[in-house]
Parts: structure tokens; C-alpha cells; sequence
């Protein structure tokens, strides 16, 4: 359903809390950071951090880290790799969904405030880390293994050079879910719609050619919701941090539908 | 889906608009307006069917500022649907998807539908007079 405005209990306070910059600092950015404790009993606020950048890691995870370390240990928000390649830090920075670990600090313009929040339209466990409950249960929706009918082979399924290139910007993905939640129709509808990134995942099974399951993988994607809720918007593409094309993916499927009716 | 107590993060509140998502929704908009447009063009006919005199107050009515700047509107609107139409169907054939495609191919509905709805209405003035 399409709500535009938040729910009650999501709405933003303005009781935020300031942290200014430490006395001497030369070269400041400031943060303003989306807050939520689940044992308070609060809406959420944002909280402002006056960082000093001299002696700071050149990413907004390193900022978020040196806040946390340094300024505020209740800050909390999900990193492990800092590399982009675990999908961990997957956040909404300066209005666009990234990784906090591969996003320069500086690509925010000099004098605006990097405002950071949780991927966007997702249920807040606690200040920046949403539930990823429900995309993972979407992600097991489309079987996301190799499934054959023949018997094993004595070796590998072998796969021809062209064949595995098919997979090329698809097996890059680390389901970070930055495209599912920049996507209009998964706000509205992301109940019953998979979005992007389980569909490009779904994508990845239906394109590999050691995989003897496309039918009935085409099957359960054949549905008003799982898949037509695709509307081509494309914020998906623009947002990817690994820059990969999930609505390429989907059209792709889209095409596959209708020439296996032809 | 369910929350519990959890509340939900903000969305369109924070999101920054991008061109992709506006030409999209731009779209929606448009196609709404060509539908109400096309409301407008039964209502002429019906007019012209019901006789001169309310024929003549229909006339009257969309040859005023107003009408022609709502016609001008709707002009507008079925092109851009038009355009941008023939752009989600090049996309529904797997064609022009990347990035810089997807930019480019956007600012150019934009102004070939100006253009396009400019021209329509020269031609209509230099066809039918003022």
C-alpha cells in the first residue's frame, strides 16, 4: 500500500542531541545520524557529530567508527569487511542508499552536513541496522541453489567460457539490498514484490546454464506481485554501489516470460 | 509486513529525488492527465452531437486562455506519455539499460516532448488561425 508519510510511532523527533567538535579541531564535518533505542520508549531522532576530519579515516564508516569509539559507544550500525565486498554498512547517505565503507566522506559537498540513515522503508531494529528479516525469507522464496534433474557428473558441471560469462554482473552481487530499498515499488509493495535484488539473484539461477530448473523457476516468478511490480523506475541501477544493473536483470526474466510463450 | 514496535526508516523524506524515479513518476502523472484529456475530447463531441448552442459554449470555453492552456496541458501530457512510452519499450526489449543510456535517453524525452508539443500547437495556429 502506498503510505507516503511515516506511521506515528516512526515520525522524527527534534529533540536530537549536539556533539561539537573537540576545542582546536581545524577541519570539522559534521554528521547528523538517524537514532532509535528499542528500550527508551522515544520516536526517533537525529543526532548531530561534529567530527574532526584531521584525524579521520577518509570514508563515512570510519567517521561512523571514530564516533562510535570516540564521541558516542551507543551508536549502532552493522560493519564487518570495510572493503565492499560484505554488504554490512549498506545505509542512506547524503539521500542515496552505499556502502558506508565505500563512500568518501568528501563526495558530501564541503559546509553540508552528511546525513546518514537506515536503508529507507525498512522495520529499525536499532539506529542504522533495519530488519533484514523479511528479504531473506524472500531471497529463500526463489531456491537460491544449483538445481538439476540428471545425475551428478564424476567431476564438476563443466560450463563453457561464453556461458560463464553470462553470469558476469550478476554473481557480483553481496545483497546489500541498497537497489530493493531505493525502489518505489518495494516501499509500496515489498510485502509480496521482491524487488530487485532477489530478483537479479533469481536471474543469476535462470542464466546459468548448468542450472536444469529455469521452468519452474520462471513459474514462481510468473505473478502480478513477485515480479511485475517492476515498473522500469531504474532507481535500482543508479544506486547499486557495486554498479550493477538489477533492472537489466528483471527485463531479462520479463523477456524469458513471454518467449517461452511464443 | 510486520514491525512490531520497530518503527519504519524514513523514506521519500530522505530519499534524494533522482531523475530516474521523477521521469517515472512524471510518467504516471502524464498518463493520469491524457486519461482526463481524453474526458475532455468525449465531452466536445457529445457537445457537437447535442446541438449549436451548447456546441457554441464548449467552443467558447476551451478557446478561452484557460481551455487552450488546459489543451496546451494535455498536449503536453500525451506526448510526453507518447515519447516516454516508446523509451519503456526499448527497455522492455532488453535495449539501452545501462546508466548512461538511461540518462540520456531521459533528457531526451524531456525535450523532444517539448519541442514536439511546441510544434503541434505552431502547426495548429498556422493551420486553424488564432
Amino acid at each position: 500500500m502506498v503510505e507516503f508519510a511515516l506511521p506515528a510511532n516512526s515520525k522524527i523527533n527534534k529533540n536530537g542531541k549536539k556533539y561539537p567538535a573537540p576545542a582546536g579541531a581545524s577541519k570539522t564535518k559534521t554528521f547528523r545520524v538517524y537514532r532509535w533505542n528499542p528500550d527508551d520508549g522515544q520516536n526517533p531522532r537525529e543526532d548531530v557529530y561534529e567530527v574532526d576530519m584531521d584525524n579521520c579515516g577518509p570514508m563515512v564508516l570510519d567517521a561512523l567508527i571514530k564516533i562510535k569509539n570516540e564521541i558516542d559507544p551507543s551508536l549502532t550500525f552493522r560493519r564487518s569487511c570495510r572493503e565492499g565486498v560484505c554488504g554490512s554498512c549498506a545505509m542512506n547517505i547524503d539521500g542515496t542508499n552505499t556502502l558506508a565503507c565505500t563512500k568518501y566522506c568528501a563526495d558530501v559537498a564541503e559546509g553540508d552536513e552528511v546525513k546518514i540513515y537506515p536503508l529507507p522503508h525498512m522495520p529499525v531494529v536499532k539506529d542504522l541496522v533495519p530488519d533484514l528479516n523479511h528479504v531473506y525469507a524472500q531471497y529463500t522464496s526463489i531456491e537460491p541453489w544449483l538445481k538439476s534433474t540428471t545425475a551428478a557428473p564424476e567431476r564438476e558441471r563443466l560450463q563453457t567460457p561464453e556461458d560463464r560469462e553470462k553470469l558476469d554482473g550478476l554473481w557480483e552481487c553481496i545483497l546489500c539490498f541498497c537497489c530493493s530499498t531505493s525502489c518505489p515499488s518495494y516501499w509500496w509493495n515489498g510485502d509480496r514484490y521482491l524487488g530487485p535484488a532477489i530478483l537479479l539473484q533469481a536471474y543469476r539461477w535462470i542464466a546459468d546454464s548448468r542450472d536444469e530448473e529455469t521452468g519452474s523457476r520462471l513459474d514462481n516468478l510468473e505473478d502480478p506481485f513477485r515480479l511485475y511490480r517492476c515498473h522500469t523506475i531504474m532507481n535500482c541501477t543508479k544506486t547499486c554501489p557495486k554498479g550493477l544493473n538489477p533492472a537489466k536483470a528483471i527485463a531479462e526474466i520479463k523477456k524469458l516470460m513471454v518467449e517461452r510463450k511464443v | 509486513m510486520t514491525r512490531g514496535n520497530r518503527p519504519l526508516s524514513p523514506h521519500l523524506q530522505v530519499y534524494r529525488p533522482q531523475l530516474t524515479s521523477s521521469l517515472s513518476i512524471l510518467f504516471r502523472i502524464m498518463g493520469v492527465a491524457t486519461s482526463v484529456g481524453s474526458l475532455v475530447l468525449i465531452w466536445w463531441l457529445v457537445a457537437a452531437a447535442s446541438g449549436a448552442e451548447y456546441f457554441e459554449m464548449v467552443q467558447s470555453f476551451l478557446g478561452s486562455w484557460f481551455g487552450r492552456l488546459m489543451l496546451f496541458g494535455w498536449t503536453l501530457a500525451l506526448v510526453y506519455h507518447l515519447c516516454n512510452g516508446v523509451r519503456h519499450l526499448y527497455w522492455d526489449a532488453g535495449k539501452g539499460m545501462d546508466l548512461p543510456s538511461v540518462h540520456a535517453s531521459g533528457k531526451a524525452v524531456v525535450v523532444v516532448s517539448l519541442l514536439l508539443t511546441l510544434g503541434l500547437w505552431v502547426l495548429a495556429y498556422s493551420v486553424g488561425g488564432a
